[in-house]
């Protein structure tokens, strides 16, 4: 039988075999070493590798993502928990001026070995400033990776390769995710950049689901079934460097496209995504295409307006609907009580 | 060990002798932040550090760079834009780097090396290792929020680290006075839990005095860091060959005490003429030698532009 493991344990067990493989790895950020171990994902590393390799941090975002990338350059393999990608904003001189840079402007002389860990929060009321998913700033960045794993084997996988990756990795989570289980190896394994995962095979439309949304993708897919609709369901996994190919293909096949995000749209990996997928077609199949993502305003702690603010599975089925059907048909799912959308409890 | 300080000072100051006669030519490819009147600081400095030392700069960083150990044909030919500079012409004069002497970089943003320095030093200390690293900054940075947080962990974890803030006074052209209501770059250091102490007037012996002390304690395993202040003075404009005393933020006035201090001149009291001699003229050999390096090297090759994005 498959070892089943959420994604918070794939994190953790990803996190402790590479501490324990290399001693180079380090791990700090605020409160990886307090009671509650950032939801477990640090549970246990301060006890077997002591407070010199896993320890939390002042409040000083910018100034320790500064020491993170000092520490790599000096060889050590640093992981930087942030418990909320928004605190990130923080800490944009260092990841774009630097931790992208210092490859390139130093002509090769040096590396930036870094694991950025930032999660991203939904739902009971995270609000303006624990929900965002800010990715695209760092895809747009030359120099910066970005990983966005939805399920526990990918969360282990591309965070061993993030750890070992002589680049500077930004590596997301969304915390809804981390209830989420799944079949995981005890092995050591990695999930490299370069290929997306075809989560479920469809012919009439292919879905892009990116981070969390990739759970409403398999919903809407679901939801679509019953309409006859068959959805081909991809998850990119690692949004820099993408693999356009995967997409690319199944576009050719299914003529459609709609990407998901979880995110906005207006400059986000779902522009992206759909305008690396015209370009590589260049008009040789015809192709609609349709965005998903974040409501263009800020987001809301009230669950009446928090609602209709993110994109969910029977959102995804209407809209795909049309997009497989044309015009605007109105069409929505009726409601699976199995399908319906995970919450996430506080507090926290 | 005057020679070997007077040698130090008088390459640097000649140095950028060279690429401010060059600047007109446009044959340098890069924005010039000239140390002129501000040597003192970097080799004081460095004299007292190892070759195993590392430093992190600033964007006015020719003299920490040379001082550190860090090849001189390499930084001209990155000014130059050529394939044979430190960093292959993709840095320039704002990024100059050299690994093997120690020299681990310099940003344009202020501050913004700081922590890095401190993340070097948390690692030296964790990796059991005796090295010290040394963050040189201006007081400029002290303004910066990167600059407290950082203070703020360094003291926190003892780390063996040095800071020198090089106060020249100005921000570009706005002085210290016009950025903060005390002049008390020290006691902010100090109230983070460390030592701080000011040395007045570009004095280079001084610097090297404390500086060795500072590095023997942590050498030793005494728990750092330590902050120096070492007063000084920019002589040329902020960025660029020139002078800028006709803009009328300071006055050629202020700028006299520097001229007539200078430390290059009051070493050169203290050296044999014919050792002076023999000093300078290899000095001027070498920088010869090192422009017509430039000169001769390449330009990268176009493809050279998708290189070292990525490692792997």
């Amino acid at each position: 039988m498959k070892r089943m493991l959420s994604f918070v344990d794939a994190v953790r067990e990803a996190t402790d075999q590479e501490m324990e493989r290399d001693a180079s790895v380090i791990v700090f950020g605020l409160d990886v070493d307090d009671p509650k171990a950032i939801q477990g994902t640090t549970r246990g590393l301060v006890e077997k590798y002591g407070p010199e390799r896993v320890f939390g941090t002042p409040l000083s975002e910018d100034a320790m993502t500064g020491v993170a990338i000092g520490a790599a350059l000096a060889g050590l393999k640093p992981v930087h928990v942030h418990i909320r990608m928004d605190f990130l904003m923080l800490a944009m001189n260092q990841l774009v001026n630097i931790a992208a840079k210092s490859r390139y402007m130093y002509g090769g002389q040096v590396q930036v070995p870094l694991v950025v860990r930032a999660m991203i929060g939904k739902s009971w009321g995270q609000g303006a400033q624990h929900s965002q998913g800010l990715y695209s700033f760092f895809m747009h960045v030359p120099g910066l990776k970005v990983a966005a794993p939805t399920t526990p084997y990918d969360a282990k996988g591309c965070l061993i390769h993030a750890i070992r990756d002589n680049d500077p990795v930004i590596y997301v989570e969304h915390r809804i995710l981390h209830f989420q289980k799944g079949p995981v190896p005890e092995a050591h394994y990695t999930v490299p950049p370069g290929k997306a995962r075809i989560t479920a095979p469809g012919a009439d439309v292919t879905l892009v689901g990116i981070s969390y949304m990739q759970v409403e993708c398999l919903r809407a897919r679901s939801y679509l079934e019953s309409a006859g609709i068959h959805a081909e369901v991809i998850d990119p996994i690692w949004l820099s460097p993408l693999d356009v190919d995967t997409i690319v293909e199944s576009v050719r096949k299914t003529g459609r496209l709609c990407v998901v995000d979880n995110d906005w749209l207006t400059c986000g990996a779902s522009a992206e995504i759909i305008t690396l997928v015209l370009e590589r077609l260049q008009g040789t199949v015809p192709v609609r295409v349709r965005r998903m993502g974040y409501a263009p305003v800020t987001c809301p702690p009230t669950p009446t307006l928090e609602d209709r603010y993110y994109p969910n599975g029977k959102t995804i089925a209407s809209a795909v609907y049309d997009l497989v059907k044309g015009g605007q048909s109105g069409w929505a799912p009726q409601e699976k009580v199995e399908l319906q959308e995970v919450q996430f409890k506080g507090p926290f | 060990m005057v020679e070997r300080f007077y040698r130090s000072l008088y390459r640097i100051r000649r140095v950028e002798e060279e690429i401010a006669a060059v600047y007109p030519t446009d044959k340098i490819k890069s924005p010039v932040h000239l140390s002129i009147g501000q040597e003192a600081v970097s080799v004081g400095l460095c004299e007292a550090l190892r070759a195993d030392d590392v430093a992190f700069g600033t964007y006015r960083s020719h003299a920490l760079y040379l001082a550190k150990g860090g090849d001189l044909k390499k930084m001209i030919a990155e000014l130059y834009g050529k394939l044979d500079g430190c960093a292959k012409g993709k840095g320039g004069s704002m990024h100059l780097v050299d690994v093997g002497a120690g020299v681990m970089g310099a940003s344009a943003v202020v501050g913004t090396t700081i922590p890095q320095a401190v993340g070097f030093a948390y690692a030296l200390k964790l990796q059991r290792k005796d090295a010290v690293v040394a963050s040189v900054f201006g007081d400029g940075a002290v303004d910066e929020g990167v600059f407290h947080e950082s203070m703020n962990f360094a003291a926190l974890k003892s780390l063996p680290i040095i800071f020198v803030c090089e106060n020249n006074f100005y921000a570009i052209h706005t002085h210290q006075l016009k950025r903060r209501k005390l002049a008390n770059i020290c006691e902010q250091a100090q109230v983070y839990g460390m030592p701080a102490e000011q040395i007045p007037g570009n004095d280079v012996l001084g610097i090297h005095e404390r500086v060795s002390e500072a590095a023997r304690k942590l050498r030793s395993g005494e728990p750092g860091p330590f902050f120096f202040e070492c007063l000084t003075y920019r002589l040329k404009e902020h960025v660029g060959p020139n002078e800028d005393f006709h803009l009328g933020f300071r006055s050629s006035d202020e700028a006299k005490s520097w001229i007539e201090n200078d430390p290059i001149r009051r070493l050169a009291e203290q050296v044999s003429s014919t050792e002076r001699s023999k000093i300078e003229r290899e000095v001027e050999a070498e920088i010869r030698e090192a422009f017509a390096f430039a000169e001769n090297s390449p330009f990268p090759k176009p493809d050279e532009l998708y290189t070292d994005v990525f490692g792997s």
